[in-house]
């Protein structure tokens, strides 16, 4: 094998590496969407190794549904502490309160759809002219055709149509004020490499993606977990099962899968042999064909 | 495991959709709930088949028209390979989309019909492919089962492609005759083609050797930003960031600031996970020097005895990726490894026939999709290397100015 060699992990995480410090070179007031998910995890602890020795010199954004899992919050300020780096919260009750959003209603209700507002608003509020997230684009077909630097316009849309080309390593954050970009530095890895780099690097992760015991119910062909947000319908009732989630979103939205795999390497083996995607238990997706895109056109993360 | 880039190029209906669902499915890369979208689609649609192409044609307007509007990332991976494909539509802005997907690609994939041979697309794709300097090529002679398995044919057009590639710059060209469709010397070893004695097409993606596609001799490193943590622990450091652009830099290498021509020596090579002795690329590291020196984004750290070029005048070829040409005497944002100047194209020298590969002397109007060789005029120099010795540090976009748009993509000729 050759010397100067590096594997796939580390030749992702030095392209992630490279992208973060873009950021922050090109942008006045940059930020991460940090979700409490793993992938926004993997980009915070991409930018603790960008940056050291200094602290992470961008602000968390958490948008907060109000639909919570408990866990998600517990890890998020922990995080928060530990790195000694900067929270902004939306809120979407917030948003609800002012009239800038309205809740939806009936039996698959989220509030999903309506982070989109207070997302848009926190970004305008705080003046952040560039959100870093931790989108991939083997997640979803919309997410396949996004660029590392995503251009979003004064009303903080996407033009997938009209996109900037992106050729080698040279990223293009010129922009007219008012406008904004969002910036994927994990783009090129899949859901196998963010496993592997987590298992490899033994990054934390909350509790809610090992295996555990929990109150779920069995619909849309996945177990939904037990909230005060859920109504039953007929013919549905509440069952204790061993579950863990593969991705996490709202409370409301995010399904478990049946597993045991309560260690990283029990993960991973379980990630490798997975026959259908990790959004397949996600309820946004559910909604058409294209729902992604659509919603990522009008400034959805 | 070791990471492989490659891009697929082909004109339309040879099969390169087929091709890529291929290999993704006989990779086990495509899920259960992808498939059974897919079919869903194609049975509203009224075909037969399950339509692959659509799992990359995520855009509304894509499914809608069934055409590939812009280059789509897909992944796979083998127990020796990860792969990104960039997967490049074969008609609309062909160039324009594979210039985009070749530029950071170590390998291209090539269709041709077995029936066709050699059209106007396999030039030019080609053409694009040397120009963009992908070090390896594999010209996949696709519907193999259409004509026989016939070797002769096989030949034939393996020794027309060499004729055509001796006037190209590509070292390694390898030749396989396959059938996307019955899955022939695909993944695996077909015994309709008894005559061919090479590797299959996934075994040579997974073996073809490309630990040497990076630059590991001459030392190059563009600074990113400066690190700077201002703690009582790490009270003076001031660590230079950046990702390695080329040669190896070692802990105590005595090393020459560009442009500036300062000199000091390594005194660490920082990251996250300690300190290194050797950095190398595509490695992101910071950089910590003996003396105290003004060094900021855009500067670049050399050896003494190894500089790149520094010059205000640049002849570049480029590919103009936006729909509006260039005006006489526009002024343009230039972007070269982590430096952003003023440039004016000064002169188009020629334009590049892409189907004859002749110049074109006299037609100089520079349109969407043409590639032509151009000068440029910078407001400040440049340090830069020829882009077949460099593909980092001999690569540039041009951004408007008015639009911020990126217009073209240029790649330097020494």
């Amino acid at each position: 094998m050759h010397k100067y060699y590096l594997n796939h992990l580390q030749e992702l995480e030095a392209e992630a590496i490279f992208i973060l410090r873009e950021v922050v070179a090109q942008f006045d007031r940059p930020a991460i969407l940090f979700s409490g998910g793993k992938d926004s995890i993997v980009v915070t602890h991409l930018a603790k190794k960008a940056f050291w020795p200094a602290r992470i010199p961008l602000p968390l954004i958490h948008i907060d549904t109000g639909h919570n899992f408990t866990e998600t919050m517990v890890f998020r300020d922990a995080l928060v502490k530990e790195n000694n780096v900067q929270l902004i919260v939306g809120s979407v009750q917030d948003s609800i309160n002012e009239g800038r959003a309205a809740e939806e209603t009936g039996i698959n209700a989220s509030r999903n759809a309506l982070q989109t507002v207070t997302l848009l608003d926190t970004i305008e509020k705080h003046k952040i002219d560039a959100a870093v997230g931790g989108a991939r684009r083997d997640e979803e077909k919309a997410r396949a055709k996004e660029r590392f630097f995503s251009h979003r316009d004064e009303f903080g849309q996407w033009d997938p149509k009209n996109q900037r080309p992106e050729l080698w390593n040279i990223f293009n954050g010129r922009k007219n004020m008012g406008e904004h970009f969002r910036v994927f530095p994990i783009s090129n890895w899949t859901e196998m490499d963010v496993w592997n780099y987590i298992l490899t690097e033994n990054i934390d992760i909350p509790s809610l993606y090992f295996a555990h015991m929990r109150k779920v119910v069995y619909r849309d062909n996945t177990w939904l977990p037990y909230s005060e947000f859920i109504t039953l319908r007929e013919g549905e009732q509440w069952v204790d099962k061993k579950i863990r989630f593969r991705t996490l979103g709202d409370i409301t939205i995010t399904g478990g899968i049946e597993s045991d795999a309560d260690t990283l390497e029990k993960i991973v083996a379980e990630v490798a042999a997975a026959r259908s995607t990790e959004r397949g238990n996600r309820g946004d997706d559910k909604r058409g064909e294209t729902a992604m895109e659509d919603r990522k056109k009008q400034g959805y993360f | 495991m070791e990471l492989l880039r490659f891009t697929t190029a082909g004109s339309v209906d040879d099969g390169k959709s087929t091709l890529i669902g291929r290999l993704l499915y006989d990779s086990k890369s495509i899920f259960e709930d992808q498939m059974a979208a897919v079919k869903e689609s194609s049975e509203r649609k009224g075909l037969d088949h399950a339509d692959l192409s659509l799992l990359t044609d995520g855009l509304r307007a894509e499914r809608e028209q069934g055409i590939t509007i812009d280059v789509a990332y897909r992944y796979f991976a083998t127990p020796k390979r990860k792969f990104i494909i960039a997967d490049t539509p074969g008609h609309i802005q062909y160039t324009r989309n594979m210039v985009t997907g070749a530029s950071t690609a170590n390998l291209a994939l090539i269709l041709v019909d077995a029936r066709k041979g050699i059209v106007d697309q396999t030039c030019r794709h080609s053409y694009i492919a040397s120009l963009l300097q992908i070090p390896h090529l594999i010209v996949c002679i696709n519907k193999m089962d259409l004509v026989g398995y016939d070797e002769q044919v096989f030949n034939n057009i393996v020794e027309q492609y060499t004729e055509f590639a001796s006037k190209l710059n590509v070292n390694d060209i390898r030749y396989i005759p396959i059938s996307a469709l019955n899955g022939d010397n695909v993944v695996n070893r077909s015994a309709n083609t008894p005559w061919y004695q090479g590797a299959t097409l996934l075994n040579t993606l997974e073996t073809i050797h490309i630990g040497s596609d990076y630059n590991h001799i001459d030392p190059r490193f563009a600074v990113q930003t400066i690190i700077r943590p201002h703690t009582n622990e790490y009270h003076d450091y001031r660590g230079y960031a950046g990702r390695v652009a080329g040669g190896i830099f070692r802990t105590g290498d005595k090393v020459t600031i560009l442009p500036s021509g300062l000199t000091s020596s390594i005194k660490s090579i920082v990251t996250f996970d300690g300190p290194v002795n050797a950095a190398f690329a595509p490695m992101s590291v910071s950089i910590t020097l003996v003396d105290e020196i003004d060094i900021s984004r855009g500067d670049m750290i050399v050896k003494e005895n190894n500089q790149p070029n520094v010059s205000q005048d640049i002849d570049v070829m480029i590919c103009w990726l936006n729909a509006k040409g260039p005006r006489t005497g526009a002024k343009y944002y230039v972007r070269h490894t982590t430096k952003e100047v003023k440039a004016v194209i000064k002169e188009v020298v020629y334009k590049m026939d892409i189907n004859s590969l002749q110049r074109k002397e006299e037609d100089k109007e520079i349109k969407m999709n043409d590639i032509a060789r151009i000068r440029l005029r910078t407001t400040q120099p440049l340090l830069f290397d020829a882009y077949r010795k460099n593909r980092t540090t001999g690569s540039l976009i041009l951004v408007d100015e008015a639009t911020n748009e990126t217009v073209a993509a240029g790649m330097i000729v020494d």
